[in-house]
């Protein structure tokens, strides 16, 4: 993890330090609060599972396919298009909008319609914010039976190289707590890793758009500025501490509990693959297919809000 | 959970039998099935692998399925290899007059799912119920149509002749 790209200020830089990998280069004269900040931090970071491919359990997904299937069909009505748009076998990026906070209802939908779809036998992992995978609670843990894995190039390389399809979230906890105004946007932060990613392991990009998500609870802001003010930027990789009104709490601060979504309808459609090189030339330029792909994106997450009549009942 | 549905065609039961058996067919009368491909060398009969998938809620599930009975032309069965547990099959029977009673059965289940397999299963099953009756109405419809289509061509033909 790097700090970088952050402009601190003279007081905060001499009260929070960072601590790189194993926190041994520790400086003495700190007050209590900053020390225990960032020994959580050290030890998020040593929680970070490495190369955890092998925890994805198929017997275990199948088992628990009904349970996420009465989530998926009752209390969010999904619906997924063009799941036969992915390439039958084979390595695949799937490049998706991420939306609905930290409970992301997009990625229950689409993980059970692929596994129903392609059947638990074919190997599809979700990448995920190091943060979640990290925290030690019993139920997240599941999450890496799913094929859930903490997101690193390096867990990415690897399970393309093993002929996986791969669920990526480009825009991550940047995108997932825009405010609800903004929840027909499209908004990767220009976060292009993802695309250096399909270009080295030469994989199709499937793009995935989903609607709904951001309509579970009313998110009201990022607060990038909260989160730098509290360095959760440099210390668990966070750079938004967002706000919102949800259930059950009313004022959610951070939604680190979680909270419970409204049962909004899902709708995702999943796009004819692209392939960069065939489409933009043996070495194309990033911000090209970026700017391609966000318009692809945009316009059907625009077709998408246009069938929709009603907010939260679709 | 097992649901069934029944209904008479006005036609022999070769006929249905012939259409009820041949893969290239099913799209076009089984009603919530998105998918029905031959995944082995022979098409059709003992042994034959499709892959199939029936929309059933936010998902399309199904797998890859083998027929396991085939007693023609009265029953043929399927289970599943791959995907959610299923059992399907097409029992014929002739009825007087001419007619065949058909009946369309499926079990499915995921095993070792508890609960909320359980609850699942009784959820989804007027759907899959209604997908099985529709089904049922199609074929109907398809092979009496085809039937009258047929005697229409051979009177028009005798007529000409």
């Amino acid at each position: 993890m790097t700090a970088t790209g952050i402009a601190g200020t003279p007081g905060r830089n001499g009260h929070v330090t960072f601590t790189e990998g194993d926190g041994s280069a520790r400086p003495r004269r700190r007050s209590l609060l900053p020390r225990l900040l960032s020994e959580i931090a050290a030890r998020a970071q040593r929680r970070i599972p490495r190369a955890d491919l092998d925890e994805r359990d198929p017997d275990f997904i199948r088992e628990r396919l009904p349970l996420m299937w009465l989530f998926a069909s009752l209390w969010f009505r999904g619906e997924v298009r063009g799941l036969g748009n992915i390439p039958e076998t084979g390595p695949v990026l799937l490049v998706g909008n991420h939306s609905g906070g930290n409970m992301t209802p997009d990625t229950i939908v689409f993980t059970l319609a692929f596994n129903a779809y392609f059947g638990v036998e074919r190997p599809f992992y979700q990448l995920a914010h190091n943060l979640v995978l990290s925290l030690p609670l019993p139920a997240l843990a599941q999450l890496r039976k799913f094929g859930t894995v903490a997101a690193s190039h390096e867990n990415a390389r690897k399970a393309l190289d093993a002929g996986a399809a791969l669920l990526v979230y480009p825009g991550g906890d940047y995108e997932v707590h825009r405010p609800s105004w903004e929840r027909n946007r499209v908004d990767f932060g220009g976060r292009e890793g993802f695309i250096r990613l399909a270009l080295e392991q030469n994989v199709p990009i499937v793009p995935v758009v989903s609607i709904g998500g951001q309509e579970t609870a009313l998110f009201l802001t990022r607060g990038e500025r909260l989160a730098r003010l509290l360095a959760l930027d440099r210390m668990f990789r966070l750079k938004v501490l967002p706000v919102s009104l949800a259930l059950p709490w009313g004022i959610n601060v951070g939604d680190m509990l979680g909270h419970i979504p409204l049962p909004a309808k899902i709708t995702i459609e999943t796009l004819p693959p692209i392939d960069p090189r065939s489409e933009f030339g043996p070495d194309p330029e990033l911000d090209e297919v970026y700017d391609h792909l966000m318009r692809l994106m945009q316009d059907t997450l625009d077709a998408l809000a246009a069938e929709r009549r009603m907010p939260v009942l679709g | 959970m097992r649901v069934s549905a029944t209904t008479q065609v006005s036609a022999p039961i070769e006929r249905v039998w012939s259409i009820v058996t041949d893969p290239a067919r099913t799209l076009s009368y089984m009603s919530g099935v998105t998918r029905w491909e031959v995944a082995s060398d022979r098409s059709v009969g003992l042994g034959a692998r499709y892959r199939m998938l029936l929309r059933v809620g936010s998902a399309e599930v199904g797998g890859l399925i083998e027929v396991v009975e085939w007693d023609q032309p009265r029953e043929f069965a399927w289970t599943s290899v791959t995907g959610i547990d299923q059992r399907g099959r097409f029992r014929l029977r002739p009825a007087p007059g001419g007619r065949t009673t058909v009946e369309l059965r499926l079990a499915y289940g995921v095993a070792g799912s508890g609960l909320a397999g359980w609850l699942a299963e009784q959820i989804a099953a007027p759907q899959v119920r209604g997908h099985l009756r529709r089904s049922l109405m199609q074929l109907r419809r398809l092979v009496e149509y085809e039937q009258l289509r047929e005697r229409a061509t051979a009177r028009r033909a005798a007529a000409a002749g």
